[in-house]
């Protein structure tokens, strides 16, 4: 069979089980040894016979960006995995118990044998998107990538070269890294700050807080009276038998607080660990939290002591030295300030879809519970309003003087134990200027326009220079996961403009179709690699992963892929330091053996495989020391206080220029937004839509494994009360749409979803058919791309659309 | 000797199916056959309020859901080429080499357990991993449970450790086969034969 024949063979396999990839290995014959061809026969099998016995049993990791961390271990026999399991290694007591592995990580074979797998380096023949892509050989992909990079770099500077923002590796030390390291030896790179997962969130607090602190532990659940929840969805967003989706209910029940969680959707948290779903309108909490404020305040149920002591900005009485002709949160909440409208239940309820009454009784629910344990997801904060939600949630627990206490919190995302491991050396960025991450098609295309007060730069007033080279290891930002794939689609085109993305994969993925010179890396059934804990609660962790098979085809370590273009460039000596990756994995456990010499020397450490500690402290409580003594232990804050009226976010808000109708204030106050709940173009679109986090997938990572497909296909969440307008029955062929794009997959109608607000799973891969329809279904089809107002952040949960039968 | 049966803790499903996937995994199971399955059981309803806010009493929650290894197994009844059988120890296993394909099993089991392949003519179902239980160990399913909501063991030490419930909405009439399956039901479960909510899944099981 010739190369071409196997791969569409390949691509036309749905679903890769032992048996077809038995024929596919043998098809393969030369072109890589994957299975032994005495093996061939003996596993051609009766589905219900029993699985082959392994030869071995390799410890490994799967190392998505899902905020969890799985230990995986692989029955290998013949150089083959024939199966997976998970951790199965001691008595499974709680703080020591096993990190059991999400249904991803057990459908893992079908990501390492999956017919879109990368072969061998490739030049790209079509145009950008095209996926035309003609075989080279390695010497001549690093010849092509070292004369580019040396060619931009001597002629724009280093600024012109970008690591783009990727995740495929989230869990990896040992692999993107190492392109970091590898540009910090030839003179660095354009840097970013923030990610997709939490800009906004992460540039708002440290205004209120001093700095972004996760909350309390999240064990501290047991010793609280109420939880509330904002779009917090740990059974769905941390899904590991180790993480959070496992922890949360566990303490719950371990406990006696009532959970409530605030939700466009009833997720699957509400069904394991709430006692009460309130639905909730996308990018309407700061409103509902100004109403349970108003209500706090003037039923005299907030703390007033602890205002008076901890923060600033609260009233009249309490601004900020310089500001006291600016409004205070008091004034702007009872509505005696410049808005003049009290933030009363009522007027929350006709925005947030709440009914009033039950506005007014949450606040007083919260406010009497002491202590009240309040915490956000991410999604309230990824909404072109998403800096002021985040601040305005904050203000519950800081009203109710519930910060820095048991039970407690500061209303940021609980927060785990971690087994600290030490980091890759990646050595000192000489270039010190950063862009926004979502920011990066604008430094394509007009970078140096770009400037400090109208698009975030920072470290310079404005770039010199536009992004001309970039990298991109193991990420799905260029497209799929970043937003308004159409315009982003049309600004990649002219190749004139970035003049090399150098893509470094496994699978055929949206965003390797736009790169320059395509490169197969190798899976992480294939490399060491060391993985520290994801959030686990009161355990932490470290993973020790050992190859288990052979790399396939001619896939290469980014090590090695990084070693050749620094010998091309001169700086091998510098970057390699004369060591291997082995070297590299034993290097980063005797650093981390320096700080905690209980860590395992590296062969014990790669017989265990998973290495466990239950945290030996009490669990966190988030600006403890600050609620002791505020004195002595001041927030990074200018005033060393909890900064209810930002001064520093007052003098942004007079200094950058904004698109009309975005709003930066001292205050956090409920915005409205473009393609928001009041937006006019309601009219035309009148459906909201946000993505939700989906069991099949992590971001796109897995997004092409039958098995995943098959467990939770593609669809979007409909109420019956919009369904029934529409004519649209469940499992009907529908068509979402709205100026930037259209995209088609089946209604999954449900009651599981506020009346007018719809949810597509993000992270499906964007695939336009030939009348540029996305059958993928991908959610950045239909979302848009406008930096958020603080953050320069990704608005993604803030889109207007409607949808028809298709 | 015991007779084993699962246990199903519905207060901790959180649909996720880890249980599905671990099973495929193990025995390397085509897409469409599918020995465990995960079921989505809602309901509840909107009110419009008249200042445009919404009143609500939705509730959902998930059935995993596989062989029950039924005290009275109908699969083993009707089979005409007697090629399924149960064990001493209660585990109801197809022999491949004597199914002939006709499909009666799949039509009388009311829980759909018997699959058939396609690809090999036969049909299939779960064993309940009778080789890790011949080993002392636990069913791939179990054994990949994120959530603890899984368990096995033998039937009358579940029963009485977690009472006798046997089903809930929308699994069918226990009285049909006397499954060997305990249940925990959810803060919202609704009894076997409700329509309190409906199926919500149909095209994933």
């Amino acid at each position: 069979m010739s190369d071409t024949q196997l791969f569409d063979d390949l691509v036309t396999n749905t679903v890769m089980s032992r048996r077809s990839f038995m024929k596919w290995s043998a098809a393969l014959g030369g072109v890589a040894a994957v299975m032994a061809a005495g093996e061939m026969g003996a596993q051609v099998a009766q589905a219900q016979e029993l699985p082959p016995a392994p030869d071995n049993i390799v410890w490994s990791c799967c190392t998505v960006n899902c905020g969890s961390r799985c230990p995986l271990r692989y029955h290998v026999r013949g150089g083959t995995i024939v199966r997976v399991e998970t951790d199965n290694t001691g008595t499974d007591e709680f703080g020591m118990h096993q990190v059991r592995a999400c249904l991803r990580g057990h459908a893992i074979r079908q990501r390492i044998y999956n017919p879109d797998r990368l072969k061998y380096p490739m030049r790209r023949v079509g145009p950008r998107g095209s996926g035309e892509y003609e075989r080279i050989t390695w010497e001549e992909a690093f010849d092509a990538i070292a004369n580019k990079l040396r060619e931009v770099v001597e002629q724009y500077g280093n600024e012109a070269v970008y690591i783009q923002y990727a995740s495929g590796d989230a869990g990896s030390i040992l692999t993107g890294n190492f392109v970091t390291r590898l540009m910090n030896c030839y003179g660095g790179y354009l840097n970013y700050y923030g990610t997709y997962s939490t800009a906004q969130i992460r540039a708002a607090m440290p205004y209120t807080f001093g700095s972004y602190v996760a909350t309390n532990s999240v064990e501290d659940i047991v010793n609280t009276k109420l939880v509330v929840y904002f779009g917090a969805n740990p059974c769905e967003t941390r899904m590991s038998g180790g993480g959070m989706s496992y922890s949360v209910p566990t303490f719950k029940k371990q406990g006696s607080a009532r959970v409530i969680v605030i939700d466009p959707r009833y997720s699957d948290t509400v069904t394991a660990a709430a006692d009460e779903w309130i639905p909730i309108r996308p990018g309407t909490d700061a409103a509902l939290c100004s109403a349970l404020a108003y209500v706090m305040i003037t039923e005299n149920l907030h703390d007033i002591e602890f205002l008076n002591r901890y923060t600033l900005g609260f009233d009249r009485e309490h601004m900020p030295e310089g500001y006291e002709d600016q409004e205070s949160y008091q004034e702007y909440i009872l509505g005696t300030g410049a808005d003049a409208t009290p933030k009363t239940p009522a007027w929350a309820a006709a925005i947030t879809g709440i009914p009033a009454q039950r506005i007014t009784q949450l606040a007083r629910e919260i406010a009497l519970a002491k202590p009240c344990f309040i915490s956000q997801g991410w999604g309230p904060q990824r909404q072109a309003n998403g800096e002021q939600t985040v601040r305005s949630i904050a203000m519950l627990p800081i009203l109710t003087g519930n910060v820095g206490i048991r039970g407690g919190g500061t209303s940021q995302r609980d927060s785990s134990y971690k087994v600290a491991v030490a980091g890759l050396p990646t050595l000192e960025n000489p270039v010190t200027t950063s862009i926004s991450m979502f920011t990066w098609p604008d430094a394509i295309v007009r970078g140096t326009e770009m400037t400090d007060i109208v698009d975030g730069v920072r470290g310079k007033e404005r770039l010199d220079v536009p992004i001309k080279f970039m990298w991109n290891y193991a990420g799905n930002c260029i497209i799929n996961q970043h937003s308004d794939c159409n315009l982003t689609f049309g600004m990649l085109q002219d190749d004139t403009q970035c003049e090399m993305i150098v893509g470094i994969e496994n699978h055929m993925t949206v965003s390797a179709k736009f790169s320059d010179i395509l490169l197969p890396d190798v899976t992480s059934a294939e490399r060491y690699d060391i993985s520290p804990n994801g959030d686990a609660s009161s355990m932490g962790y470290a993973i020790l992963s050992s190859p288990a098979i052979e790399p396939m085809f001619e896939c290469k370590h980014i090590y090695d892929i990084c070693t050749e273009i620094a010998r091309r460039l001169g700086v091998e000596e510098q970057f390699t330091e004369g060591k291997t990756l082995e070297d590299w994995v034993r290097t980063v456990v005797d650093l981390t053996r320096e700080n905690n010499p209980d860590f395992p020397e590296f062969e014990a450490f790669r017989d265990m495989g998973v290495y466990k500690v239950t945290n030996p402290g009490n669990p966190s409580i988030a600006l403890k020391s600050f609620r002791e003594d505020p004195v002595a232990n001041p927030l990074q804050t200018p005033s060393g206080l909890i900064e209810i009226f930002s001064p520093r976010l007052h003098d942004i808000s007079q200094r950058w220029v904004l698109p009309e109708g975005d709003l930066i204030s001292g205050l956090p106050k409920y915005a409205p937004c473009w393609e928001g709940v009041s937006d006019p173009l309601r009219a035309t679109y009148p459906l909201q839509m946000i993505g939700h986090h989906y069991k099949s997938r992590t971001h796109s990572s897995y997004g092409n494994v039958a098995w995943l497909k098959e467990a939770a296909p593609q669809e979007v969440w409909m109420n019956p009360i919009d369904a029934e307008a529409r004519g649209i029955a469940h499992g009907d062929l529908v068509e979402v749409f709205n100026d930037r794009g259209r995209i088609r997959l089946p209604a999954k109608v449900t009651p599981r979803i506020i009346p007018g607000v719809v949810s597509v799973p993000q992270g499906a891969w964007y695939t336009p058919d030939s009348a540029g329809v996305d059958v993928g279904g991908n959610v950045n089809t239909l979302t848009k791309y406008q930096p958020s107002p603080l953050a320069k952040g990704n608005p993604q949960h803030t889109n207007l659309v409607e949808i028809e039968k298709a | 000797m015991a007779t084993l049966g699962f246990y199903f803790n519905a207060e901790r499903c959180t649909g996720c199916k880890a249980c599905q996937v671990a099973c495929k995994d193990k025995w390397d199971l085509n897409t469409g056959v599918t020995w465990r399955r995960v079921v989505e059981y809602s309901g509840g309803n909107w009110v419009a309020n008249s200042d445009g806010t919404y009143t609500q009493n939705v509730f959902a929650y998930y059935v995993s859901v596989a062989c029950n290894h039924c005290e009275n197994p109908l699969c083993v009844q009707v089979c005409p080429a007697n090629a399924i059988t149960k064990r001493e120890d209660g585990i109801v296993i197809i022999n491949q080499d004597a199914c002939i394909g006709c499909r009666y099993c799949e039509w009388n089991c009311p829980y759909g357990a018997p699959q058939f392949d396609e690809e090999q003519g036969v049909m299939t179902k779960c064993n309940m991993c009778y080789d890790a239980v011949d080993a002392g160990e636990s069913p791939s399913c179990v054994a990949a449970c994120p959530q603890r909501a899984l368990y096995f063991g033998d039937l009358d030490e579940l029963r009485a450790e977690h009472g006798d419930l046997a089903g809930v909405a929308p699994l069918p009439d226990p009285d049909i086969t006397q499954p060997a399956l305990v249940v925990t039901p959810h803060r919202d479960s609704a009894p076997v034969g409700s329509n309190a909510g409906v199926l919500a899944n149909p095209e994933e099981i």
